[in-house]
């Protein structure tokens, strides 16, 4: 309870660059880029969060612990679309009747 | 060790509970059990998200066509405006930080009114939906008929993570409410604002999750 | 005109028991000890009713004909399941004796979260009262996996119902894993360092993180399994279009880390008797710790060798296969390292060490086991035989109720202040080890002969074995049946406990009075030695 106060300034600061990543995000949503539209909203979607997590949850303050959980929730997710996912890119590699002999 | 007088009555809002020994434990007990609930939401919005994937993957064309229906304009708003009421959250815990009662309620207050117009607009969203038979089940209709039993499914899940989220926000306003309930009885001091910072973290991550969905749902595939 | 004499009567010392009485005492609690005794009673009468679905299955089971009609089957043996699974298994260990035991161990005076841990036994009764409804209405018959599209699309059972009891009992499971980490992080005392946790609350830390990480998401998959059964959207309908195979994923990635949540606590049990009853210090601690975790997080990797057959693709399958292997690795450590504590240690045959033996050895089966269905060749013969029936009742059986049973006996004193009947005790577990193997041991091979599971009628020349499992099951009936009736028995009229019966080492038995006061220490706790300090003993003889 005794952490130092955050300056208004900076919560601002942060409030404008996420106003701001939301304009670029529809702005680049709007031209052709096939499929480097998709990394782009993903990359300016990460920041965005990422922003949101380290300052405004204040975990730019906090223990190395909660750092611990909540890289380790975003992790898990990720293990569990990855996983899924490796299933249904990989069907077809290898056809059933090579599979089934 | 801390010697713990258990003959005091406890008073819950500005004492140490009896099982803790000091104060910054109680503090930290507390943050880190609510980083761990939403721990369990990562997990839960994870499941959607996961399912997402699969069938953007599965029906890419599918994909692109309903992604037509999807209201860029309103969903930009939203995303703005949300993300005003994570300002405005950070805002009264600023407040509480400073002893502020009168900021404390005014950012609370905002905060809660900016995500009633988030849920209004949601509204007005799924109402268009609606009209456009666009809802899953029995009233189901697709206009273009090569892909309307994948539109469903891409409608299902869109329905189920935005009505997710919305559920998410609507118990978000309850807090705040009672947040904001709480303050004007004097409950809060600079000493002792706990309940502002979780609550205050559950919103931000819920302010989160709709930075993830709208791109997934409103953005991408909408060149084509 | 007597001239009996009364005792002068002695009053007995407060604790959490005797504090204060009445039903409001109870049903308001915060304190951990009696909200573990809640759990206590609610999980026991839970076990009675999956137990019931398994007589009428077993019953059924007696003649190749069967004897039920196959619908009413395919429910006794969805209902067993469930039940047994959500809300017996899951809770068991970590509701009871993690509830009770964790703060003491510790050095804490209740968990983090008190009040938390209340809501989270009224949350778990909701659920089972939704599932407890459920059959009464008819039951369900999709199995306890729910497999779609029978569940979203055909199956005329109350689906819907049931899924939302386990989806409510689910967030009793995730706030207690919440309580559970956030208490062993912040409120041990001093002294207590991580390197000095009795590994008990190592493997329940462990079992907390995959509660808290894997049950959202069969919370969303039940969510998603609901709204399409109720829409016909067609997430999980291949003739829209939809995936039956992603619902499995989804199940799944919860459903085999849950299968380590039920373990994961039985074998911190099974760490607390060896030493005590070997009179030795735990041999690899730092293994055994380490082992908890390992298993709790490749445990998250595994989940596709259930879907071996269902359609998944060979690479993704290899993948999983390989994992599953992996994961067998640090429990086989921990059994090791049980075992070499054991080495040369002094060894008594109490009845908890009984249980421990009886773990020690079927679990090893049971996991063996695991291995040849992990291996995807093996599996495609032996999946959704009877031989996967046998694996997992060796591994949850044999394995975690003897744990939960030892666990029980070795703490009773302690919860109840009396001694139980140890001759009663030492019998009902060989009742129930000659019960469990004579049930279970033919199961294997009737799955090795290639009988199905889920099955209400079989081929004749499996009735042998078939009667063989029924005879057992009544006798493993039997031996369950004992120590409900004989602690019951004990709670009120059995002896007087001593202070420590066992001699044991911890917190618990050395500096908490038997049976604990609320707050659990009459002076804060400072801990100064390591755990299982069993070799400063002097050795007798």
């Amino acid at each position: 309870m005794n952490h130092p106060i955050v300056p208004v300034r900076t919560y601002i600061a942060v409030w404008a660059a996420l106003i701001a990543l939301t304009i670029t995000t529809v702005a680049v949503s709007k031209l052709e880029l096939g499929e480097f539209n998709f990394v782009a909203a993903m990359t300016i979607a990460v920041i965005k969060g990422s922003l949101v997590v380290w300052f405004f949850m204040n975990v730019r303050r906090s223990s190395s612990l909660t750092r611990l959980f909540v890289g380790a929730g975003f992790f898990w997710m990720a293990i569990l679309i990855v996983f899924v996912l490796s299933d249904y890119l990989s069907r077809g590699w290898v056809p059933a009747s090579v599979w089934w002999k | 060790m801390a010697e713990i007088d258990t003959s005091l009555p406890i008073h819950a809002h500005s004492e140490v509970r009896h099982h803790f020994d000091t104060a910054d434990q109680q503090f930290e007990s507390s943050t880190l059990g609510m980083w761990v609930f939403l721990l369990t939401e990562i997990m839960f919005f994870g499941g959607m998200f996961g399912s997402y994937t699969v069938y953007r993957n599965l029906y890419p064309d599918a994909f692109a066509s309903t992604s037509h229906f999807m209201n860029v304009t309103l969903g930009g708003i939203n995303t703005a405006v949300l993300i005003c009421s994570s300002l405005t959250m950070v805002l009264a815990v600023h407040a509480a930080q400073l002893g502020s009662k009168r900021k404390l309620i005014l950012f609370l207050v905002l905060t809660l009114l900016l995500g009633c117009v988030f849920l209004a607009i949601k509204y007005v969203e799924y109402h268009e939906k609606w009209v456009d038979h666009h809802i899953p089940g029995p009233g189901f209709h697709y206009a273009d008929s090569r892909y309307a039993h994948q539109a469903q499914i891409l409608f299902f899940l869109y329905f189920a993570m935005t009505g997710m989220h919305a559920l998410h926000m609507i118990v978000g306003a309850g807090l705040i409410t009672t947040l904001i309930v709480m303050a004007s009885r004097n409950r809060f001091t600079e000493h002792w604002f706990t309940p502002v910072e979780m609550i205050g973290l559950y919103w931000h991550f819920v302010d989160i999750v709709w930075i993830f969905l709208f791109p997934l749902l409103y953005l991408i595939g909408h060149t084509k | 005109m007597s001239t009996t004499f009364e005792p002068p009567r002695v009053e007995e010392r407060p604790n959490y028991l005797n504090v204060d009485y009445g039903w409001k005492s109870w049903l308001f609690t915060t304190d951990h000890k009696r909200i573990a005794l809640l759990y206590l009673f609610s999980i026991t009468a839970f076990f009675v009713i999956g137990g019931s679905f398994a007589v009428g299955m077993r019953l059924n089971l007696l003649r190749p004909e069967g004897l039920f009609e196959a619908d009413t089957y395919n429910k006794l043996f969805t209902m067993h399941g469930i039940i047994m699974v959500f809300f017996f298994l899951v809770p068991s260990i970590p509701a009871v004796l993690g509830n009770f035991l964790i703060p003491i161990m510790i050095g804490a005076r209740d968990l983090a979260f008190p009040r938390i841990n209340l809501l989270s036994w009224y949350i778990y009764v909701v659920g089972g009262i939704f599932a407890v409804l459920a059959a009464f209405e008819g039951g369900v018959d999709t199995g306890w996996t729910f497999y779609a599209p029978f569940s979203t699309t055909y199956s005329n059972t109350h689906v819907i119902l049931t899924a939302m009891g386990v989806f409510v009992a689910g967030f009793s499971s995730i706030l207690t894993g919440l309580n559970f980490i956030v208490t062993i992080h912040k409120m041990r005392a001093p002294g207590m360092t991580w390197g000095r946790l009795p590994l008990f609350v190592w493997s329940h830390y462990a079992t907390a993180i995959i509660q808290v990480l894997g049950t959202p998401v069969i919370a969303i998959t039940l969510v998603l399994l609901a709204l399409e059964r109720l829409l016909h959207a067609g997430i999980f309908d291949p003739n829209v279009g939809g995936d039956p195979i992603l619902f499995q994923h989804l199940f799944w990635f919860y459903s085999h880390p849950a299968v380590y949540i039920m373990i994961l606590p039985g074998m911190g049990v099974i760490s607390e008797l060896i030493p005590c009853f070997s009179r030795k210090v735990i041999f690899g601690y730092n293994f055994i710790a380490f082992s908890s975790v390992a298993i709790a997080v490749i445990g998250f990797l595994v989940w596709g060798h259930h879907l071996f057959v269902a359609g998944q693709s060979m690479y993704a399958s290899t993948v999983f296969s390989l994992l599953s292997f992996l994961v067998a690795v640090p429990s086989a450590i921990k059994v090791f390292n049980w075992t070499a504590t054991m080495y040369r240690g002094s060894i008594s045959y109490e009845t908890p060490m009984l249980y421990a033996f009886g773990f020690i050895g079927l679990f090893t089966i049971g996991g063996l086991t695991g291995l040849v269905l992990a291996t995807m060749a093996l599996d495609v013969h032996l999946t959704d035989t009877y031989f996967v029936i046998a694996h997992f009742h060796y591994v949850m059986v044999g394995g975690m109720v003897m744990a939960y049973l030892g666990g029980i006996h070795f703490w009773f004193p302690k919860i109840s202040g009396r001694m139980y009947p140890e001759g009663w005790a030492k019998f009902a577990a060989l009742v129930v080890f000659v019960g469990f193997n004579l049930t279970f041991f033919p199961q294997f091979l009737l799955g090795y002969l290639g009988m199905p599971r889920r099955y209400h009628a079989y081929a004749p020349e499996f009735q042998i074995l078939n009667v063989m499992s029924s005879a057992g099951a009544s006798i493993l009936g039997v031996g369950y049946l004992l120590p409900m009736i004989y602690l019951a028995w004990a709670w009120r009229k059995g002896p007087k406990a001593p202070q420590n019966p066992w001699g044991a080492k911890g917190l618990e038995w050395e500096q908490s009075p038997t049976p604990p006061p609320t707050y659990n220490f009459e002076t804060p706790p400072v801990v100064t030695e390591p755990a299982y300090n069993y070799a400063e003993e002097a050795h007798v003889g």
